[in-house]
């Protein structure tokens, strides 16, 4: 332990989760580009949700006068909790001391307590939107919560560790080898990376329809910086998850010195990888129709069955007698 | 031992002053005040037993001629001592002026005070016991105490019912753990538990006994499916009761399995883990989703409390599975998350509970769907209140987070078992857990934001006004203590080792090897988890937040209406409520509850929904039915005729001369 508290270390910690914060923007701003390039749009520049969090921050704060002190506070407790599930995530290099910290199941933890203080904040205000996009979400995550973990778990049995950057290790010094186990685990965390982002079929980021909103119904509220920092979290949990499929299921190009060269090859394949990755959502939610809410169940059981195929086929085919 | 012994004779000390109270209003604070000091007692002995790592014995010139009453103070009995006395020393503050309410009126609080020092006697007495003779002495006195608290409010027919039908539960679920006592002393030829422990059953014989045991802990720890009786008595009792029934009551059942199937049983067998394993998730999945579906505030917390007993028994049923395979390493790990989970439900339990007392003390309501906008008109109740929600949501860095981590990192150790059906098992159990753990959080951010968020939903909630100092006071300390033993799980690990050490030869020494910072249960290359760390990144990014939005945005905040789509402002009719609330849920998991909507058109439309319990219909009936029709058939037997009773008489003589002739 005491080797990971060199300052060497901290300082790349403390980068890398600055990097997560920056770039979680152009990410979005990367899928939306995509999307509109194939639906035919010209769409707006890479840099306009930045422009849109710079217009949100300088704009006075609208607050509902029936909302209490959980209303001001969620957008801190979010944006916070958000950023530090986001730290615990190796983005560039592996064994920084944030992974030690928090392992995966603190990660989830984080997610669900952003999540918490985002469906409180969703029925302070005392209107039916609100009390709507938290129950929604409530249920959204309760049956993805589980898959999620369920194919996580997958990943830390055959890691035999739950810290994220030894999972990582772990499968690179495998080497190349095809698991069927990490398949289902990969597919479990698609589906569920799609539930929790709120994307496309579960959710739609870009409506205001009142009858299918899910997480815009808990902001609809919220104005000026609590609406930025609301919008800035949602941007870092959609590269969280984007880094979190990308690194441990895919985790080549990821550095594992602290060299500057491994650290720019870590820096170039983790941007490749959220490319393709922001590619393949764009195209995916360009085919997919949104789908009824009472529909998410089966999805989200679809995700947990597969999870739990690959939770067997790693325990009857890996692990052996 | 000194200082147990005042424990319990400050409790006893506390009846009499009650019996009192109602000639002498002052005799009422005295009571209470005696057994806040007897809590502090007990916390003080039993810390004393944890840090001193050794094993006290007594025995007292009471009982039998041939069977003195034995004490004895290990490890395990101060952590559930000091569960006592922490728990029921919040209460003493708390309850002088909740209890204020019943003083008018008819009924007395000699009773109520009495019988709750007469409980909390009968609960340190349990944990101290060291042969069954005085287990079940102070088991029964803490059952039957605890009958009369329940009763408290018979005025309601409801409470009446529930009063009985606890009495009936305990009485058969003491009765099992009697019989479960019986098989050990048959065969070890004593009532003490030191001549249990040298006792070898056969694997038949062990596992009769270990079923036995669990039958009777567990009915007396809320189960499923013997539960239906949890959610009926522990809410009809005054709130302080509440939470000692829920916060304390079921960690002493846990107390009896734990000293039972670790400690007097021997040898654990894999095949018990697995039962146990199994109950557990069903009684956690079970329990959150009833508790998602109450509009009681109260049944809610109660029904909450059979699935967090249901997680104690998941990590209780990975620990004798992973000792009955041999690891005694991560059996060892399972038991201290499981005692960790114990001492965290008594806290945030007790804590929820007192904080719901507050709100009906204040409002004269638990219905959820009467409360709303409590928050502001009850800043500090609120607040606890909230913090309790979240550590009872098992969200960081609370404390309530740290003892499912512990389980979640026992259970991922499964590859190390031989058997591929227990590895396989294993995991779905964590998978189970996960699944409450999030349904969990729905239920109190539905609890929450329907009772203390949003706007008044009636003229008793927008009338709240902030409770009294002391009921503050104790929500307050409660809450401290939550975060506290989230924040550094590595000082409580330290403490909780003697138990393992003491019960299984094998101590936890590698979770703390790195120091105060990292929690390592099984090396720090598997898993890590720094308490304190996690608290100082959690503040760091909000403070830093506050501050670059302080320096650089607009500062002030302009109150407006919220949006009303354009037409009228929303009033607390609209919102949302917590039937609404939970719809989806309902529909997605209707198959396990029962559930009854009725739309009723007579005057004015008028939608009503009831969820019930399906063990009620499944097992509770038709059993009741059973004894009924039993009894009916007995009861031809009273024909009323003298002529019929004297040959039934003249009957039995001759068929017991024929017996002993």
């Amino acid at each position: 332990m005491a080797d990971l508290l060199s300052s060497l270390h901290w300082a790349l910690a403390l980068l890398q989760t600055v990097l997560f914060a920056a770039g979680a923007p152009l990410l979005t701003a990367w899928v939306r580009r995509v999307k509109a390039r194939l639906q035919n749009r010209r769409g707006p520049s890479l840099l306009q949700p930045y422009q849109d969090l710079r217009k949100l921050f300088a704009k006075q704060v609208m607050v509902a006068d029936s909302a209490s002190r959980v209303f001001r506070a969620a957008p801190y407790i979010v944006f916070g909790s958000t950023l530090l599930a986001a730290a615990v995530v190796p983005l560039v290099a592996v064994h920084l001391p944030a992974a030690a910290i928090a392992d995966v199941i603190v990660m989830a933890g984080f997610l669900a307590l952003g999540r918490f203080f985002l469906a409180l904040a969703g029925m302070d205000v005392g209107t039916a939107f609100g009390g709507m996009g938290s129950s929604r979400e409530m249920m959204v995550s309760g049956l993805a919560e589980p898959a999620m973990l369920m194919s996580v778990f997958t990943v830390a049995m055959s890691a035999h560790s739950t810290n994220l950057s030894s999972v990582v290790d772990h499968l690179l010094s495998g080497g190349l080898v095809l698991r069927p186990s990490l398949m289902f685990a990969l597919m479990a965390l698609l589906l569920v990376a799609v539930a929790e982002t709120g994307r496309i079929p579960v959710d739609n980021p870009a409506t205001h329809l009142e009858l299918t909103m899910i997480h815009e119904a808990m902001l609809l509220e919220y104005s000026g910086r609590h609406l930025a920092l609301m919008e800035w979290a949602a941007q870092l949990k959609l590269m969280l998850y984007g880094v979190l499929i990308a690194n441990v299921f895919l985790p080549w190009g990821i550095a594992r010195t602290l060299a500057p060269l491994p650290l720019l090859a870590g820096f170039v394949s983790v941007a490749a990888k959220l490319v393709l990755l922001g590619v393949a959502l764009a195209l995916a939610e360009t085919v997919l129709a949104k789908m009824r809410l009472f529909r998410v169940p089966q999805f989200l059981n679809l995700a947990f069955l597969l999870a739990l195929l690959g939770m067997l086929s790693h325990v009857i085919l890996e692990l052996g007698p | 031992m000194t200082l147990a012994y005042g424990a319990v004779l400050l409790s006893l000390a506390s009846v009499l002053a009650a019996l009192f109270a109602d000639r002498y209003p002052t005799a009422a604070r005295v009571a209470f005040t005696l057994l806040g000091l007897g809590g502090l007692a007990a916390v003080a002995a039993g810390g004393a037993a944890l840090l001193g790592h050794e094993v006290e014995r007594a025995t007292l010139p009471l009982g039998l001629p041939w069977q003195p009453w034995q004490l004895r103070l290990d490890p395990l009995t101060g952590l559930f001592l000091a569960i006592i006395g922490a728990v029921v020393a919040a209460v003493a503050v708390y309850g002088p002026a909740y209890a204020r309410e019943f003083r008018h009126g008819r009924s007395s609080f000699a009773v109520l005070g009495g019988f709750t020092g007469l409980f909390v006697a009968g609960m340190q007495l349990v944990v101290l016991a060291d042969e069954a003779f005085t287990f079940m002495v102070a088991w029964e006195l803490m059952s039957l105490s605890s009958y009369f608290l329940v009763a408290y409010q018979h005025e309601q027919a409801a409470n009446r019912r529930a009063a009985f039908l606890y009495l009936l539960m305990a009485h058969i679920g003491g009765l099992s753990i009697l019989l479960a006592f019986a098989v050990l002393a048959a065969h070890g030829g004593s009532f003490s538990f030191e001549a249990m422990r040298q006792v070898a059953l056969t694997p038949n014989w062990a596992t009769v006994a270990f079923a036995l045991a669990f039958l009777g802990f567990g009915m007396k720890a809320g189960l499923v499916p013997l539960h239906a009786w949890l959610p009926e008595a522990h809410p009809a009792a005054p709130s302080h009761i509440s939470a000692l029934m829920s916060g304390v009551m079921l960690k002493v059942a846990v107390y009896g399995f734990v000293r039972f199937s670790f400690d007097l049983l021997g040898e654990p067998q894999w095949g018990w883990g697995v039962a146990v394993l199994a109950v557990g998730g069903a009684s956690a999945m079970l329990g959150v989703l009833l508790a998602l579906m109450q509009s009681d505030l109260k049944r809610l917390l109660a029904y909450s409390s059979v699935e967090n007993v249901g997680i104690i028994f998941v990590a209780l049923g990975l620990a004798l599975l992973f000792l009955g395979s041999g690891a005694t390493r991560l059996g060892a790990l399972g038991l201290m998350a499981a005692l960790y989970h114990a001492v965290n439900h008594a806290l945030f339990k007790s804590l929820l509970f007192l904080g719901a007392g507050a709100v009906l003390h204040t409002s004269h309501e638990r219905n959820l769907e009467n409360l709303g906008g409590l928050l502001r008109r009850m800043p500090w109740t609120g607040l606890f209140f909230l913090l309790g929600c979240v550590s009872i949501s098992s969200l960081p860095p609370f404390n309530g987070f740290v003892s499912e981590w512990l389980t979640f990192q026992t259970a991922l150790q499964a590859w190390t078992l031989q058997s591929g059906v227990l590895r396989i098992m294993v995991p779905v159990g964590a998978a189970t857990l996960a699944l409450t753990g999030a349904l969990g959080a729905a239920c109190f951010v539905r609890a929450y934001g329907v009772g203390f968020l949003g706007q008044a939903r009636s003229r008793q909630a927008r009338h709240a006004r902030e409770v009294s100092l002391g009921m503050r006071l104790a929500q307050g300390a409660l809450a401290v203590a939550c975060l506290v033993l989230g924040v550094l799980p590595t000082g409580m690990v330290e403490l909780l080792n003697g138990i393992p050490q003491g019960l299984l030869g094998q101590g936890l020494t590698e979770a703390t090897v790195h120091g105060w910072l990292w929690l390592t249960p099984i090396e720090a290359r598997t898993a890590s988890y720094s308490g304190p760390l996690v608290l100082v990144g959690l503040s760091a990014a909000w403070l830093l937040g506050a501050w670059v939005l302080r320096r650089g945005g607009v500062r002030r905040v302009q109150p407006c209406e919220p949006w009303d789509c354009g037409y009228a402002r929303p009033d607390p009719r609209m919102q949302y409520t917590g039937a609404a609330f939970s719809q989806p849920l309902r529909r997605v998991f209707g198959m396990a509850l029962s559930v009854a909507q009725v739309v009723d058109r007579r005057d004015g439309l008028r939608y009503r929904l009831q969820v019930g319990d399906r063990v009620w219909g499944l097992l509770y009936e038709p059993v009741g039915r059973m004894v009924k029709g039993a009894a009916r058939r007995v009861a031809r037997l009273q024909s009323g005729n003298i002529r019929i009773y004297l040959g039934w008489s003249l009957g039995t003589l001759l068929v017991l001369l024929w017996l002993i002739s």
